[in-house]
């Protein structure tokens, strides 16, 4: 298991806080902002940082995602240079950072070649939203001795079955995806989320995150009552969209994240 | 030979299911399914009912004389796939993949469309049992194949165009698998090609394989023997697949893929897997795909849209490492000019996809003597792309 996604939950444990995973598209609209808005959602009182790396073809996300992934690939950035930004952020912070990216931007790289220069750079995990753990045997074994955790999803839709596999093959935490869709989707169903929850803890001691669909502190303090994490991507993701050219964007969304936390339950 | 593919739906090291987790228990549903389905008699009763007295299968296999004269070498043979109801081989599956969909009682339907006649095969299908169906479809298809279009919504579909990434076929399955993950209890997705995660590539393939195996009949009846050559195009896959499957076991059989050389494939502007791709993942499965060196999906060109894909079925990504199937391609200029040609020669206007199958036998036959037998397949018929063409050449219609 990753050190510094252990400590971060294990500290806001005992602090009786949740975590505040804050989701970016990086690149967008440009390394250099990602990496600021990195140090500024930190101060803001995101937890852990989900970096989302752009690929072409994202099945998993929906257009805002989508459109970000556009944009940070118009922007030159690659798989390559979002590792450079990780390497350059860590020696200003030393906040979680996972990375979020399709199966085939590793495959291109190797699985080998990708974990060993995830882990220098300084990444602590992995989210691969297209590769369940029926195929994750290829990146399990180097992600594993280079300690990167490998995070896997657990949908509404999973059989008992599933969920006892998903939480063995977890580490780090369970991504629970909380509803059946698209990222940037609307939460409909805060019961069953809830429900799923439970079931899952029967099974794993891992922490759990909820992800897909948190738009507003509303969402994020019901969630946060349920869950140890709450992951927000899209909400966030929009709001730089729609201040690209405006050098008060950072502080805008910091401002949003720090809503987001504050809303969130203690306890 | 083993069965193909295995219990984790790989051929060899392509295949698999690489999906977000909410689709892998929709997956693993469809896989049962069709394996109780597979050796349920009142299922393959049903589909045999529908396969001959609503697509008109059997399908011929038309000895095609006066192109065989034209080019003095072997003789050629065109497995009519352009009869089928719908005009393309494409029903075949949508039929076999809908009656799927009703005994898992699922009672929408949704699938997408490249050049349209998967589309029209689906919306087909759907309003004979009475489904709802929507069909993705990119924009920049919506406009080179309108005709479809049209022919989709009569059949009561809904098509939802597609204005993301290329505006084609990639598109549009990216679409509709994001609709299968959101609506995956109520709604099944009829893929139209031996693309996607597994089960798919290999459900499409069987529903597929009647092509060969009436092939395999009919030509042992006319010619006491088997073919020498089977020609098909390549796009995901499935009419290739569909002839081929019945002659894997026939070593003396050689078989080429035709996929689609766009402009050339020094161009770059192409659809040509095997000559400019390598190994990754799209779309759920590990195959060959155009991609740059960060693992980024190219973007590909044809002038059919059937053949414009980035990526190719898995099944084929083995049998072109085996060398078992020749992949080779033909350019738009070529395809054109045997859309042409066989309209000419043998009063059949080919569909733009299956045009670039006949441009390969164009440059095969000649090579070949008078004793030998190519069969290649007429995967569809060319009626959707006469406005394409005619535009093309500047006539208005």
């Amino acid at each position: 298991m990753s050190g510094r996604l252990e400590t971060t939950f294990e500290g806001l444990r005992k602090n009786r806080q949740k975590a505040l995973i804050a989701y970016l598209m990086a690149g967008d609209p440009g390394l250099a902002e990602t990496e600021q808005l990195v140090l500024a959602l930190e101060q803001a009182g995101a937890d852990i940082i989900e970096l989302g790396v752009p690929f072409s073809d994202p099945i998993a996300d929906g257009p805002v995602i989508q459109q970000a992934a556009e944009r940070a690939l118009r922007s030159g950035t690659s798989l390559r240079k979002i590792l450079a930004s990780v390497t350059s952020l860590r020696q200003r912070t030393n906040i979680p950072i996972i990375l979020m990216l399709y199966y085939n931007s590793i495959h291109a790289m190797g699985c080998e070649e990708f974990c060993q220069a995830a882990k220098a750079a300084g990444v602590d995990g992995l989210i691969v939203p297209d590769m369940p753990p029926d195929e994750a045997r290829p990146l399990k074994v180097p992600a594993d001795a280079a300690g990167l955790a490998l995070i896997f999803l657990l949908a509404p839709t999973s059989t008992p079955s599933r969920r006892k596999l998903v939480a063995e093959e977890s580490h780090g935490f369970v991504y629970y995806v909380s509803l059946t869709g698209i990222t940037g989707a609307k939460i409909n169903n805060v019961g069953d989320i809830q429900h799923n929850i439970e079931r899952l803890r029967k099974v794993s001691a891992a922490p759990v995150a909820v992800g897909f669909g948190v738009a507003t502190p509303e969402d994020a303090a019901q969630v946060s009552k349920m869950a140890d994490g709450v992951i927000v991507g899209s909400a966030i993701v929009k709001r730089i969209a729609s201040h690209q050219q405006d050098p008060a964007m950072i502080g805008y969304v910091a401002e949003f994240v720090r809503s987001l936390k504050s809303a969130m339950a203690v306890g | 030979m083993p069965m193909l593919p295995d219990s984790h739906g790989r051929f060899g090291s392509y295949g698999g299911r690489y999906v977000p987790e909410t689709l892998m228990p929709a997956l693993l549903e469809l896989e049962e399914e069709y394996a109780k389905a597979k050796k349920d008699r009142r299922f393959q009763t049903d589909l045999a009912y529908y396969l001959k007295q609503y697509v008109g299968r059997p399908t011929s296999l038309y000895r095609a004389d006066r192109l065989t004269k034209k080019f003095g070498g072997a003789k050629i043979y065109l497995k009519r796939e352009d009869l089928c109801h719908t005009g393309a081989h494409k029903i075949n599956n949508a039929i076999g993949q809908v009656l799927l969909a009703m005994r898992m009682k699922k009672r929408r339907i949704i699938a997408e469309t490249g050049a349209g006649q998967h589309g029209v095969a689906t919306a087909t299908a759907a309003a004979m049992f009475g489904l709802q169906c929507e069909v993705y479809m990119g924009t920049e298809d919506m406009q080179r194949q309108a005709l479809n279009v049209f022919r989709m919504r009569l059949l009561g579909a809904t098509v939802t165009g597609v204005d993301a990434g290329s505006r084609t076929l990639k598109d549009a399955i990216s679409e509709a698998m994001r609709d299968w993950t959101t609506n995956v209890q109520t709604t099944h997705y009829v893929l139209g090609s031996v693309l996607g995660a597994h089960p798919y590539p290999m459900m499409i393939r069987d529903f597929q394989a009647i092509i060969g195996r009436e092939t395999r009949k009919q030509i042992l009846s006319a010619e006491k023997r088997l073919p020498d050559y089977l020609v098909a195009c390549v796009g995901g896959g499935s009419n290739s697949i569909g002839l081929f499957h019945a002659f894997l076991r026939d070593p003396k059989v050689k078989m080429v893929g035709v996929e689609a050389g766009g402009l050339g494939v020094e161009s770059g502007k192409h659809a040509a897997r095997f000559s400019g791709g390598k190994p990754g993942v799209l779309q759920g499965t590990m195959t060959y795909l155009l991609q740059d060196e960060n693992g980024q999906i190219n973007l590909t060109h044809s002038v059919s849209a059937g053949l414009d894909y980035a990526a190719v079925g898995p099944e084929h990504s083995l049998y072109h490492d085996q060398g078992r199937i020749d992949y080779t391609s033909a350019t738009d200029a070529e395809a054109l000019a045997a859309f042409d040609l066989l309209a000419r020669e043998e009063g059949i206007v080919p569909a733009l996809e299956s045009a670039h199958a006949i441009a390969h036998v164009v440059k095969l036959a000649p090579t070949l003597k008078k004793s030998q037998l190519i069969i290649a397949n007429l995967s569809g018929r060319g009626d959707k792309d006469v406005q394409q063409v005619a535009r093309m050449r500047g006539v208005s219609l």
